[in-house]
């Protein structure tokens, strides 16, 4: 039935256009081609004046009507990055607003003005240099301007994080369809992971939980809010599990694709927590109706409001539906949240899955982080969870008597204590396994202590360092060699916070 | 001189005592050469069968035509597959079963309720088919295809093109290759769904969704098959303006239609190769394990074996031709509307060799700014600069065009018609689209924009809908050239109107859409709060969409009908236009003029000159007389 009444369309379609050329043709047959083409003249080039204002009528009206709905107008850039933007675009938009009517003025209006007529004569003019450099001259320095300050925004706006900067990294892992979140937990840092580790249902990411940093991250799977303080830089590193997606953040102009087997971020800085954000709306005429049609009582747009994660890179047929709810709060808020969320290890791996089972969780001491070399840079630049080896501390053998050279680093250490108020260290000592294993431990256990004892006459606190002995249990080096024994022996020094 | 023997006449000489007309085929028997063009083929039984004549014709006037209905037929199908993911978007909630007789299993009833709903993954099938078949069959092909083998020789005084054979393998690859995309549409997983980008590893690995199997295979086979005919075809086009133009027709001396198609094969022939090694690769990744593209992918329960490769390479390669394509598609365009906004006008176009070096420009930095498609993507933030210094660039050349577009109609004595109007419309189109190809080249305002509606309403005004009605105006202009008869005016300016007005309708509302962070690409906008307040906007879309393509049921009727019905050409030179096709026979047969070829004696572009309405370039010049510009 349908199709007959499609087909029964497309005929009397058919029928009727022919009819009309025919009967136009018959016309122009009658009254002569030259009068024909003269009517033609005369109502185009009013149609297009019509047109042309008609047109302008429609542009300004339809931008006023949907003023209420645009980011960056009616509705605020919840990020600092995405305002610094706005400049760029309102003068993109000046710019480019003057030609577009101008033009379209010019266009119209010559068309109508110079409409074909019986005898007008022509002007002859194949080209005028001096137009000609003029309207050259003035994009390109148009352009020149904003090519400048484009750049200018983005290179601030792409900018990564500096090493010493406080920034809380979390990662966005996308994946058909959604997206796995995870947070750096205690030590502010994000443990390692693989694609080979994953292991679906157990660790649907494949982190390594055989590093240390990854045994406190908190993982947000399926559909829970993913909350972030205001105000905190926030680094996000995106990563994908299986095709392209793209972290798309509308509310604050984020979005970068996620790529399997290439990290990219996108650092930025929400400026408005969620509830802000709703009284921000609250007198936008697009935002009073209810948020849920089929509850014309329930709360309104405003006040049900969400920042909303989506993903912004065809990724298959449930491309559309990769939602995720975004919560801003502030710092003491977001403390009390993270502070409550357990991490991910120890909820779902220590204890549940079989040590060794996986190349993920051998089950054995946590591999400490690789120390890095000790000097008064790595130091500076040192963050909570690093830890430093320190070269130049020295003890007589098999004693815990400092010897005179080691205070040099040692004093780099109060120096840093002195300007850090709120760092708190953990000294460590280590031996080779030459000898007895619990002499080893205590000799270890004392050196540390001869560091702690030697800081805290410099006037430290004695609560902001713990010290502790390893004794030959955490080698680092090969203890059948001079060479690994010589690297097993140390102090090593950890940040715990900073 | 009588009223009537002018009408009849085609040529305007002017002498010291004024104008005389003459017949155009008189003035080359006197002023012609000859290269013995007719005795050496005398005899031949060169299209003298149907099928040499209409099937595999090596005559570029009728390739041209075999790829002008080809076009045609393609851009229906395209622009129907529009109509229906424009029905999803703009009523989501509406009953397609009546669709069923059409679509099939795609389209999914409900048992309980007895509604019909587009299959998602086919909404992915539809979009990206529209886009490939768009972009690739209708205005690579149908738009570069027919008009320059329709005026490349007839514009230069040539004979025909260089390799008539290679003309045609050209027409058939492209033949070929529609025939594999059309076969895909029939697969039961459906045709290829990952965007007419095809970005890995989404494109590369069947598990990743239905269409990335046969439908991705057939994909690339076909497109491989279209590189090839578009690579034949630029190979014709380039060695038939460099070595076949006639006596006196010197490179400053070409219509700009001819520029625009000669910089537009060599765009093509630098850029398709890159396109098809890129698809080799992926080919390679597909089939034989290697990992061009795909690192640490875990994805259908298992870790795969690739690694080390990176879907950015991909991305590199595919808009290494990606962007000088868009070119590939405008500048044929450009040229047509300049050449029918200067007939129409009744005045030379304004800045001849501006307009040159703007296409040349444009070509060139075709090939510098690929990158802007990706700054989103995941490369270095730094390497953007370069690409948004040489995208913004290019507003330079293009605003040049557009101001000497202006300026041609300013002083003139402008007739209207189908085709000028297209022109026109082309021109409005060009501005609105290119404008707002500034916001987006900016890389910092594309923070914002990329991948949303904004760049829909951008990509769509500036290089789809502006390349039709460069399309449509080169179609009502050259229509009488090709079938000998002409359009009806009537039906052409309703097209014209509702076109246009509809257009605008369909598109300028998205950037607005764009502006409220909607993305693209999306089956249905309920899932997030931001994204669902626009269904009124999406309806009013759709009705406009489905006008629109109406219109363009129109458009085709009167093509279809006009070939047997329409009015005949009764004089030469119906438009009084300068250039050498109008000095044919009304049906110019093999070899398109008799035993001489015209020389040319002054650029294209005489019009209103000294009083004198046109001055075709055949007529020699006088004494004294300026004949390039």
């Amino acid at each position: 039935m349908t199709t007959l009444l499609v087909l029964g369309t497309v005929l009397l379609l058919i029928v009727v256009s022919t009819q009309i050329g025919k009967i136009s043709e018959l016309t122009a047959k009658i009254r002569g081609e030259e009068s024909v083409q003269s009517d033609r003249n005369n109502s185009n080039a009013i149609l297009g004046l019509f047109f042309l204002v008609g047109f302008l009528i429609f542009c300004f009206g339809t931008a006023a009507y949907y003023y209420k709905y645009m980011l960056g107008y009616g509705i605020e850039y919840a990020s600092s990055g995405a305002r610094k933007i706005q400049g760029l675009f309102n003068w993109t938009l000046f710019f480019t607003g003057i030609v577009f009517v101008l033009t379209h003025i010019a266009l119209f209006w010559f068309a109508y003005k110079y409409k074909g007529e019986k005898g007008r004569k022509v002007l002859f003019m194949p080209h005028d240099n001096r137009l000609e450099v003029i309207w050259t001259a003035i994009p390109a320095v148009v352009m020149c301007g904003l090519v400048i300050s484009g750049l200018w925004v983005w290179n601030d706006v792409m900018k990564d994080v500096g090493e010493t900067e406080n920034v809380l990294e979390i990662e966005a892992t996308g994946y058909q369809f959604g997206w796995t979140m995870r947070y750096p937990g205690a030590d502010n840092a994000l443990g390692t992971k693989y694609f080979r580790n994953i292991t679906p249902g157990v660790n649907d990411i494949g982190v390594d939980f055989n590093d240390v940093k990854s045994q406190d991250d908190i993982i947000l799977a399926g559909s829970e809010e993913i909350v972030i303080p205001k105000n905190k830089k926030i680094r996000v590193r995106i990563t994908a599990k299986d095709v392209l997606h793209n972290f798309y953040l509308a509310h604050f102009s984020t979005k970068m694709d996620a790529i399997p087997g290439l990290p990219t971020y996108f650092v930025f800085t929400p400026i408005m927590t969620t509830e802000e954000y709703r009284q921000s709306l609250k007198n936008n005429p697009a935002y009073q109706e209810p948020m849920d049609p089929s509850e014309p009582t329930g709360p309104k747009r405003w006040e049900a409001f969400n920042y909303e994660l989506a993903c912004s890179r065809l990724c298959g047929k449930g491309h559309f539906s990769m939602r995720r709810v975004v919560k801003v709060v502030n710092q003491d808020e977001y403390d009390k949240w993270a502070a409550a969320q357990k991490p991910f290890f120890t909820e779902n791996i220590e204890g549940k899955v079989e040590a060794g089972k996986y190349s993920w969780y051998k089950g054995e001491a946590p591999k400490t982080a690789t120390p890095q070399e000790f000097s008064a840079t790595s130091l500076e630049a040192s963050k909570a969870g690093d830890v430093l080896d320190l070269n130049h501390v020295f003890f007589a053998t098999g004693s815990s008597t400092l010897t005179p050279e080691s205070t040099k680093e040692l004093d780099l250490i109060v120096e840093a204590l002195n300007k850090n108020p709120k760092m708190t260290v953990e000294v460590s000592g280590h031996t080779d396994n030459v000898g007895d294993k619990a002499k080893n431990q205590i000799l270890s256990q004392e050196r540390a202590k001869a560091v702690e004892a030697y800081v805290e006459k410099k006037g430290i606190d004695t609560k902001r360092i713990e010290s502790i002995g390893f004794g030959d249990t955490k080698p680092i080096g090969d203890n059948s060699t001079d060479a690994g024994k010589q690297l097993n022996r140390r102090i090593e020094f950890k940040i715990l916070t900073k | 001189m009588e009223a009537a023997e002018i009408k009849n006449s085609v040529l305007a000489v002017p002498t010291q005592d004024g104008v005389v007309y003459q017949d155009a085929e008189i003035q080359i028997q006197e002023t012609g050469w000859s290269d013995g063009f007719h005795d050496h083929h005398h005899g031949d039984k060169y299209q003298s069968g149907f099928i040499s004549t209409y099937i595999f014709s090596t005559d570029h006037k009728m390739i041209s035509k075999q790829f002008l209905v080809t076009g045609i037929i393609w851009a229906i199908i395209g622009a129907g597959m529009s109509i229906i993911f424009r029905l999803q978007l703009g009523f989501p909630e509406a009953n397609l079963s009546w669709l069923r007789p059409l679509l099939g299993k795609w389209i999914v009833v409900n048992a309980e309720t007895g509604i019909g709903k587009l299959d998602t993954e086919f909404y992915y099938s539809l979009v990206t088919m529209h886009g490939t078949i768009i972009v690739f069959f209708v205005l690579t092909a149908g738009l570069s295809g027919t008009f320059s083998n329709l005026l490349i020789p007839l514009q230069l005084g040539a004979r025909d093109m260089a390799s008539g054979f290679l003309n045609m393998l050209s027409y058939w690859f492209f033949f070929l290759s529609g025939i594999v995309m059309f076969y895909s549409l029939f697969l039961s997983t459906g045709p290829f769904s990952g965007g007419w980008t095809a970005y890995p590893p989404l494109s590369a690995l069947p598990e990743a969704s239905d269409g990335s199997g046969a439908g991705m295979t057939l994909w690339i086979v076909s497109l491989v098959l279209f590189v090839v005919s578009v690579l034949l075809g630029g190979m014709n086009y380039i060695t038939t303006v460099l070595n076949l133009r006639t006596k006196g027709m010197t490179l400053w001396r070409m219509p700009l239609t001819i520029w625009a198609f000669l910089v537009t094969a060599i765009l093509a022939l630098l850029s398709f190769p890159v396109l098809a090694s890129a698809f080799f690769l992926l080919m390679f990744d597909r089939g034989l394990g290697t990992s061009f593209y795909l690192s640490d992918i875990f994805i259908g329960g298992k870790a795969l074996d690739h690694v080390g490769g990176s879907p950015i390479l991909y991305q590199h390669l595919f808009w290494f031709l990606g962007h000088p394509e868009v070119y590939i598609i405008i500048l044929p365009a450009m040229g047509i509307v300049s050449e029918v906004l200067s007939v129409h006008a009744r005045k030379p176009i304004f800045g001849y060799r501006a307009m040159i070096y703007s296409i040349l420009a444009i070509g060139f930095l075709a090939f510098i700014v690929w990158a802007h498609h990706m700054f989103m993507s995941g490369v270095n933030p730094f390497i953007s600069n370069f690409f948004v210094l040489f995208t913004l660039i290019i507003a330079v050349p293009s605003a040049v065009k557009v101001f000497n577009w202006i300026a041609t109609i300013y002083g003139g004595n402008f007739r209207f018609n189908s085709a000028s109007l297209f022109g026109i419309g082309f021109v409005s189109m060009f501005i609105s689209g290119g404008l707002t190809g500034i916001f987006l080249g900016n890389s910092a305002i594309d923070i914002r924009l990329h991948d949303t509606y904004f760049v829909v309403a951008h990509f769509h005004i500036v290089m789809g809908i502006a390349a039709f009605f460069g399309m449509f105006a080169g179609i009502y202009h050259w229509y009488p050239k090709m079938y000998q008869r002409f359009m009806n005016e009537t039906l052409g300016q309703i097209h014209f109107w509702g076109t246009f007005i509809g257009a605008y309708a369909i598109f300028w509302p998205m950037h607005y859409i764009g502006l409220a962070g909607v993305p693209r690409r999306y089956y249905s906008f309920d899932t997030f709060d931001a994204f669902r307040h626009f269904s009124g906007t999406n309806e009013f879309i759709t009705v406009s969409a489905i006008v629109v393509f109406a219109l363009q049921i129109l458009f085709v009727i009167n093509f279809f009908w006009s070939i047997w019905k329409g009015r005949p050409q009764t004089t030469k030179n119906p438009w009084d236009a300068n250039t050498l096709e109008w000095t044919t026979e009304i049906h110019p047969g093999h070899g398109n003029w008799g035993d001489k070829l015209p020389i040319v004696n002054r650029w294209a572009y005489d019009y209103g000159k000294d009083g004198i309405d046109y001055i075709p370039q055949i007529i020699p010049a006088r004494e004294g007389e300026e004949t390039d510009h």
